[in-house]
């Protein structure tokens, strides 16, 4: 290995994309020459502000096609301290810009000794997005979704992005990824300004029980494996997951709280043996 | 046709050393010490915003001393360094040791075959598993890598702080006592270093995945008055 200096027109500064295009191009993601690839996806991944900060939660399913692919995948993942990126769309290229994304915050941060603003996290990830229009082209689409704690301001923001790299901040919640419709429904439903950290968690695992309901990308809970979504917040001491015993408790209590509702079906009853004169 | 002067090589070498040692001594100390909980680096430096010491990788740190120029970008080359390691195969295989061998490499190099040695002392610290596994690491200008045991010195002054803190070296010596060891070894018998002359770090392996935390404010006053 030589080392990383460079006269001062190509240096590349805190960037670590643009130092890894200058000293390892083979690491840069190859673009696709099919759109016939039947490639991993991640689906559900819903994202919603509550009084102290952002709760972020993201389904365990990954399909290829029909079938499913993988049960415990993960979609939500801390970017850096105070902020946590979730990843719908092509899987492969999804985690490996999450990964490239995770790198490019702490280089920058050690090499200027300042972490970034929110504002400026969310902008690198925009660039992240854009970088990837071509395989989005062909059909690998990434759409992740920014959530974090602005330390300038005091409170918590969300972020979403187009597959042109275009970033848009929602004001209150956000859903996306095959299920997002009916996931964000379910938030728009469910929320009010102020909701406390408990009551935000518990909205975002309705959000996605239902989006798994309707969704068939979208894995619900799942008891007899004991595979649960991933829910973490981010508040004013950073970011943090919840463990899956907290996630198995919320999922109970909507499970318990839908049960009657959804029994409502036993209203029909069975035909006459199949004859349908 | 004149003929250039012709200076023997160990001429040349011995007045490179000389104007690189000349140039580090201008600059302050800085000393490293392992204690019960890790690796503490003490600098002296009256900066807030010029750090001398410097998170690198997970378990790594870099610290230097000499020409700030000159050091800050070895430190940008040390993170550049560990990061595409990192990132290329795991943040496992990042190591202070092959990290020292790029700066000497590199060190040698421009000292050798440049007109201007860089004025520069670095040091490159690894935190372990367990207290035998550190790793401290000591760069000089001209390439010279010396792997150090539980202490080392840089800076002008080397010799008599070494001297010091060889007296003052307590092995699993707690934080508390590793810093006022260090303070008084680098101020010296006719001196006293406050807060605002010191910039403090550790490697300490109660801090999640990045183990280098700064010790600094509050901490650090309460630190030195305990």
């Amino acid at each position: 290995m030589s080392i990383y200096l460079f006269p001062p027109d190509e240096d590349p500064g805190p960037s670590f994309a643009g130092l890894l295009r200058l000293v390892q191009p083979a690491a840069a993601p190859p673009v696709a020459s099919s759109t016939e690839l039947e490639v991993r996806h991640a689906t559900t991944i819903v994202a919603l502000r509550y009084g102290a900060g952002v709760v972020m939660a993201g389904d365990r399913r990954a399909t290829e096609g029909v079938s499913i692919a993988h049960r415990r995948i993960e979609k939500v993942f801390a970017a850096d301290r105070y902020s946590a990126v979730a990843i719908a769309g092509a899987a492969g290229p999804a985690i490996e810009m999450v990964r490239l994304f995770q790198t490019q915050l702490e280089h920058y941060e050690k090499v200027e000794g300042t972490a970034l603003s929110l504002e400026g996290k969310a902008n690198q990830l925009s660039q992240m997005v854009r970088g990837h229009l071509p395989m989005a082209m062909q059909g690998l689409a990434v759409v992740p979704l920014f959530a974090g704690w602005d330390v300038a301001r005091g409170c918590g923001r969300i972020f979403t992005y187009d597959v042109t790299g275009g970033r848009y901040e929602e004001a209150d919640f956000h859903a996306t990824g095959s299920g997002g419709r009916d996931a964000k429904t379910t938030v728009k439903l469910g929320f009010r300004d102020g909701l406390s950290r408990d009551e935000a968690v518990e909205l975002a695992c309705e959000a996605l029980f239902q989006a798994a309901d309707e969704d068939a990308a979208t894995g619900g809970p799942d008891p007899l494996r004991g595979i649960y979504p991933i829910v973490a917040t981010v508040d004013v001491t950073g970011f943090s997951r919840l463990d899956e015993a907290e996630v198995a408790a919320r999922f109970a209590t909507v499970t318990e709280r839908r049960a009657g509702s959804m029994r409502r079906g036993g209203a029909l009853q069975p035909g006459d043996g199949g004859d349908l004169r | 046709m004149t003929m250039p002067y012709y200076v023997a090589p160990e001429q040349v070498m011995k007045d490179r050393a000389e104007y690189a040692q000349k140039g580090i001594a201008r600059g302050r100390s800085l000393v490293a010490v392992t204690y019960d909980g890790g690796i503490l680096v003490v600098a002296e430096n009256p900066s807030r915003t010029l750090h001398k010491i410097s998170e690198i990788y997970d378990r790594v740190a870099f610290a230097g001393v000499g020409k700030y120029n000159e050091f800050d970008q070895l430190r940008v080359a040390g993170i550049r360094h560990a990061d595409t390691k990192g990132y290329a195969y795991s943040r496992e295989d990042v190591d202070a040791r092959s990290l020292a061998n790029v700066y000497a490499q590199y060190l040698g190099q421009v000292f050798t075959h440049e007109m201007k040695p860089l004025e520069v002392e670095i040091l490159v610290v690894e935190l372990g598993a367990t207290e035998t596994e550190n790793r401290l690491y000591h760069i000089s200008y001209d390439g010279t890598v010396v792997d150090e045991q539980h202490r080392s010195v840089l800076g002008g002054e080397a010799e008599a702080i070494a001297g010091r803190l060889d007296q003052a070296y307590v092995e699993g010596w707690s934080i508390g006592d590793a810093l006022s060891g260090c303070v008084g070894c680098l101020a010296g018998p006719d001196r006293s270093l406050g807060a605002d002359d010191l910039e403090v770090a550790a490697l300490s392996s109660g801090n999640g995945r990045r183990t280098f935390r700064r010790i600094e404010g509050e901490e650090l006053t309460g630190l030195l008055g305990a």
